[in-house]
């Protein structure tokens, strides 16, 4: 290559090697770039290596695709190791045959997975994890493999052992030599907190076992221990941790530290300056960090010692979350300095599966740092009052007990800290950079910021601080922060339904033409759908086009392209001659059944050109709609209560169904969960619904904003020992007000999470009708119950609307042909997605 | 998009076959035909005062589902687009690509209407 530009040529092009390439490209184009990779792709993010196995594909994990490196003047060789340095003739040599010279040269190597040398460690079934390939290889042998363990109880091991529960390995072991989990992150105590939840998840845990020997013939079938015991598996990954990537520095000659790792000043260069090391293989001042934040940042310092600006690394804190499995863990700071250097304030709650400790100097003044196992919402925030040695408040044990006044505000947390605070660690973006950009360049979405200054592209775990960051600044600068709809609409989801109401908007594109812009789209159209429907209750079918497809069909879409039939069961009671109309139509039109999780049942499998006749014969028997495709009220569960039950104290069933049946069919901003309970004993889990109700020796307790789903929280106590008027009276209020003012697919939960002034303010308007709304709120509650209609009652007598449920409006007789089931225990299921 | 005469002689080799007739389409929203054993996808954008149609098939996860799909716009340019009822990938009715940033490409067809029936353009 004949070029006068000097030669910068990275080997490895992993993560790290793409950052220095993205960071010198940024900074300069005096350099010609040469990259060689050894492995197939080019640079993926590793970090999020497992989510692999949740569905993202090699291109989603790509740091930028091969066109990026084109695109910007970057020569990369993949699949093409370097197999030689020429430190003379300043040249590599590939396995290729590559002669490439070099004015620079940077080591990106990283490091491969370190295999402890066992006996029997080279039988088929055993795996390293490290690269996608790695993942394939895993993934291949999962299917016909039962048992399986992994060596090594670190972040990765654990990491890794949850991969293996989501491929369907049931129990899967976790061996560990030390006397604890996760030995370099946290401590004794914080390890038994940690695995009393990860056996909860299904993981067993096997400590202070040192693995002696691997059985089987070929392939592993058991783990043998020094302490003569064994377990059978079938398939072995090992994460006992890293080993550096230094064999070509040695075989050139340049510095290695005792235990391996390229040695590197403060410069980045190693023993020869001009050559550098990056990332996982380099060793500076004895430590290598296995973490890419560092490898980030020393990407950063070779950059600017190629371009002559003063830089130099100085340590990295190891501060890290564990991520994935669903727990939280994290450690920050100094986790494992103790008395008499600091003072410690432990919280052990293994009731709640809570243990968080944080280490406090011994003037009380600063917080060194931490360990929190079960809970890490404050993990930004603790992280920053150490990296910004903010001085503590009076009380530090607040830090983890959370203040015990009222309600603390998140967002202020961070607006508080100074402006060159790293809010993202891994792009190195200060505080100050964030500010910057939301209040000069008027970036105000997540997104923007994310392309702006990068932080949150990474790791992502400074997402919610960037949030409140945002959030924060708007204020400050006293704009207001609305969200609006989407392109189409600049209200928030309130203020539309206001404008719909008192100008008697009817349908949608009336409001398009009053207050949007544009043809709408897939956001807008259910939102007015689901705000038209509210407010005035008609049949939504006859805006059929403006409704998201379940409600266009009255129906839930299910994979392949049936839909589910699901009649309203109110309170989950039933008669045996209403089951036997059940299994008989579902046995006509040769559905799936199922008992769903609110009490009632669902019938899978029907084709749309079904339905009509479905429901025709449902509601002759008395069914009625179950509205399971909307954003409506769903189930109101019960339990049995005082008609049979030798504790019940009140008859929960008859008011369950009084409930459900007073506010079926009510369309919301999401949908709707209610319970009763006969006692406190609680069957019908009513705390975990928008609205429980629970009997009360004297009456009826009432909770709001209980959600199940993927962050389950309690329903909070509204009002205690009421009768059940006046129970009804507070749902009409609560529903109605909620109705109004929440934003687009919001439930309760997050909605009170969201109120200013939280629960108290909810309290004062719903109790004490402290905005003077509750007169109104009633009587819109009562228009919308009185005017309940089955929307399938509708269509199945309407032969204008029954000709939609077609699948061919050509040929309406045919069913679609490529609709396929598989045969399933006596049932059917649906084909899988291809 | 509806065709103007001159545009359609200049497009001999287009062949028009009867899709179905123009109420058959629900307004503001899409419908599905079958030709010879093709799925095609038929929109009545009434408010644009415009037709189009595209394979039935979403390329996602290979559902025949985006006549069921919600229809409007995006952009300062009103491209017109449908969003599957699946997992809410979109899709630009004038050239067939994927809107929500995928590498999928949906077959697009000429649509014209005469007396109250619609007509699809199959090459
Ligand atoms: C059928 C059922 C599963 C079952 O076989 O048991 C089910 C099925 C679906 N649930 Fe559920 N959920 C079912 C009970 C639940 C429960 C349990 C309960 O209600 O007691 C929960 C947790 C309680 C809660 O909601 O707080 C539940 C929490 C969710 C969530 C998470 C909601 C949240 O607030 O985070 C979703 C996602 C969403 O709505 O956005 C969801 C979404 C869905 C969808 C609609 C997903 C979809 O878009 O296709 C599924 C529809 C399948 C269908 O066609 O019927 N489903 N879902 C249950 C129907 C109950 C019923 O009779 O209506
Ligand atoms: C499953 C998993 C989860 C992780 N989770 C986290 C986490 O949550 N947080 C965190 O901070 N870190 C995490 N890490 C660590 C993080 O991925 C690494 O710190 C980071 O990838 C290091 O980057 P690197 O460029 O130094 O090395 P690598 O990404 O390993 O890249 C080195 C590249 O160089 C190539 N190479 C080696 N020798 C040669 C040669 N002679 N010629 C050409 N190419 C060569 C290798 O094949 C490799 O592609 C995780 C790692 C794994 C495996
Ligand atoms: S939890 Fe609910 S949404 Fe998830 S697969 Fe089960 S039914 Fe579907
Ligand atoms: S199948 Fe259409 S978006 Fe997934």
């Amino acid at each position: 290559m004949t070029t006068t530009k000097p030669a910068v040529v990275i080997i490895g092009n992993g993560m790290v090697s793409y950052k220095f390439c993205e960071k010198l490209i940024a900074k300069t184009s005096n350099f010609e770039i040469i990259v060689f990779g050894e492995e197939s792709r080019p640079a993926y993010d590793r970090v999020h290596l497992s989510e692999y196995f949740n569905g993202k594909s090699a291109e989603d994990l790509s740091m930028s695709p091969l066109t990026w490196y084109a695109e910007n003047g970057i020569h990369l060789h993949l699949n093409d190791p370097v197999k030689e340095i020429n430190r003379e003739e300043k040249t590599v040599h590939t396995l290729k045959g590559i002669n490439q010279h070099y004015d620079y040269l940077i080591l990106a190597t990283g490091s491969s997975a370190f295999v402890p040398d066992i006996p029997g460690i080279e039988k088929q079934g055993v795996f390293v994890y490290r690269t996608i390939e790695d993942l394939d290889l895993i993934l291949a042998y999962a299917a016909n493999a039962k048992e399986a363990a992994v060596i090594g109880g670190g972040l990765l091991g654990l990491e890794a052992a949850k991969a293996l529960i989501d491929l369907g390995i049931k129990e899967p072991h976790v061996i560990e030599f030390a006397p604890r989990l996760m030995p370099r992150q946290i401590d004794q105590a914080g390890s038994k907190m940690l695995q009393m939840k990860l056996n909860e998840l299904g993981l067993k845990i096997h400590l202070n076992k040192s693995t002696s020997r691997i059985g089987g013939e070929d392939k592993i079938d058991a783990l043998h221990f020094a302490d003569d015991t064994q377990i059978p598996v079938d398939m072995l990954i090992i994460s006992a941790g890293i080993r550096p990537r230094d064999e070509l520095a040695q075989l050139s000659g340049l510095k290695i530290g005792t235990r391996g790792g390229v040695v590197v000043n403060d410069y980045m260069q190693t023993s020869d300056e001009s050559i550098f090391a990056i990332g996982e293989c380099a060793l500076h001042e004895g430590m290598i960090y296995g973490l890419v934040a560092p490898g980030y940042e020393m990407a950063d310092v070779a950059v600017n010692t190629l371009c002559n600006s003063e830089k130099s690394f100085s340590g990295y804190d190891m501060s890290t979350k564990l991520k994935l499995i669903g727990i939280d863990v994290a450690s920050f700071g100094d986790p494992f300095i103790a008395e008499p250097d600091c003072r410690s304030i432990v919280m052990d709650d293994s009731h709640k599966g809570v243990y968080k400790r944080i280490n406090i100097s011994n003037d009380g003044k600063h917080l060194l740092g931490g360990i929190l196992v079960g809970d890490a919402t404050s993990y930004n925030m603790l992280l920053q009052t150490v990296k910004n040695h903010i001085i503590l408040p009076p009380n530090p044990e607040d830090l983890i007990l959370g203040s015990r006044g009222e309600s603390t505000n998140e967002g202020s947390g961070a607006m508080s800290l100074p402006d060159d605070a790293l809010i993202c660690s891994c792009e190195s973006v200060s505080k100050g950079a964030i500010l910057h950009a939301v209040k000069e360049d008027h970036i105000t979405t997540l997104d923007g910021i994310k392309k702006c200054t990068k932080a949150g592209t990474c790791c992502g775990g400074c997402v919610p601080m960037v949030k409140d960051l945002i959030a924060g600044s708007l204020k400050e600068s006293g704009i207001y922060v609305k969200n609006v709809i989407c392109e189409h609409f600049n209200y928030s989801r309130q203020e539309l339904l206001d404008v719909i109401k008192i100008n008697n908007v009817k349908i949608y594109d009336e409001a398009l033409d009053h207050f949007g812009k544009g043809d709408g789209c897939e956001t807008c159209k259910p939102v007015v759908a689901s705000i038209l429907s509210s407010l005035w209750n008609d049949v939504i079918v006859k805006q059929g086009t403006t409704q998201d497809s379940n409600d266009r069909y009255l129906a839930n879409i299910q994979k392949g392209g049936t839909y589910s039939v699901v009649p309203r069961i109110p309170g989950g009671e039933i008669t045996p001659d209403k089951l036997i109309i059940l299994g008989q139509i579902a046995k006509k039109y040769a559905l799936y059944t199922k008992i769903t999780g609110g009490q009632r049942i669902d019938m899978f499998g029907a084709h749309v050109n079904d339905l009509p006749d479905i429901w025709e014969e449902l509601i002759d028997a008395g069914f009625e709609s179950g509205h399971a495709y909307g954003k409506a009220l769903r189930t109101v569960k019960s339990c049995v209560g005082s008609t049979w039950c030798r504790f019940g104290l009140h008859d929960s069933v008859s008011f369950a169904i009084e409930i459900e049946e007073r506010y079926r069919g009510i369309r919301a901003p999401h949908k709707i969960k209610g319970g009763v309970s006969g006692c406190v004993r609680e069957c019908a889990e009513a705390q975990s619904k928008d609205f429980g109700i629970i009997a009360t020796e004297k009456g009826w307790n009432l909770y709001i904003c209980g959600n199940g789903g993927s962050k389950p929280q309690h329903a909070q106590l509204l009002a205690s020992d009421i009768d059940k008027e006046t129970c009804i009276k507070y749902i009409d209020r609560f529903l109605m007000f909620y109705i109004k003012t929440a934003d687009p697919l919001t439930r309760t939960a997050t909605w009170l999470n969201k109120m200013e002034g939280g629960l108290p303010y909810l309290k004062n308007v719903i109790l004490n009708d402290s905005i003077e709304i509750c007169g109104q709120l009633e009587s819109e509650m009562q228009g919308l119950v009185d005017s309940f209609h089955c929307e399938w009652k509708e269509v199945v007598n309407n032969p204008e609307l029954r000709k939609r449920f077609v699948h061919f409006v050509n040929a309406p007789e045919k069913k679609d042909p490529t609709v396929e089931f598989d045969s399933f225990r006596t049932q059917i299921k649906a084909k899988d997605w291809l | 998009m509806i065709n103007t005469d001159t545009e359609l002689q200049a497009e001999a080799s287009i062949q028009w076959i009867l899709a179905c007739k123009e109420e058959d389409v629900p307004e503001n929203g899409g419908a599905c035909i079958n030709y010879k054993g093709e799925q095609i996808a038929i929109f009545n954008f009434t408010r644009r005062k415009e037709w189009y149609a595209t394979q039935n098939l979403c390329p996602h996860k290979q559902q025949m589902a985006l006549a069921r799909g919600m229809i409007g716009s995006a952009g300062e340019s009103c491209e017109p687009k449908v969003a599957c009822p699946f997992h809410k990938k979109t899709f630009s009715l004038l050239s067939g690509e994927c809107t929500s940033g995928e590498d999928y490409t949906i077959k697009t067809y000429p649509v014209k209407l005469s007396a109250g029936q619609v007509f699809i353009g199959i090459q």
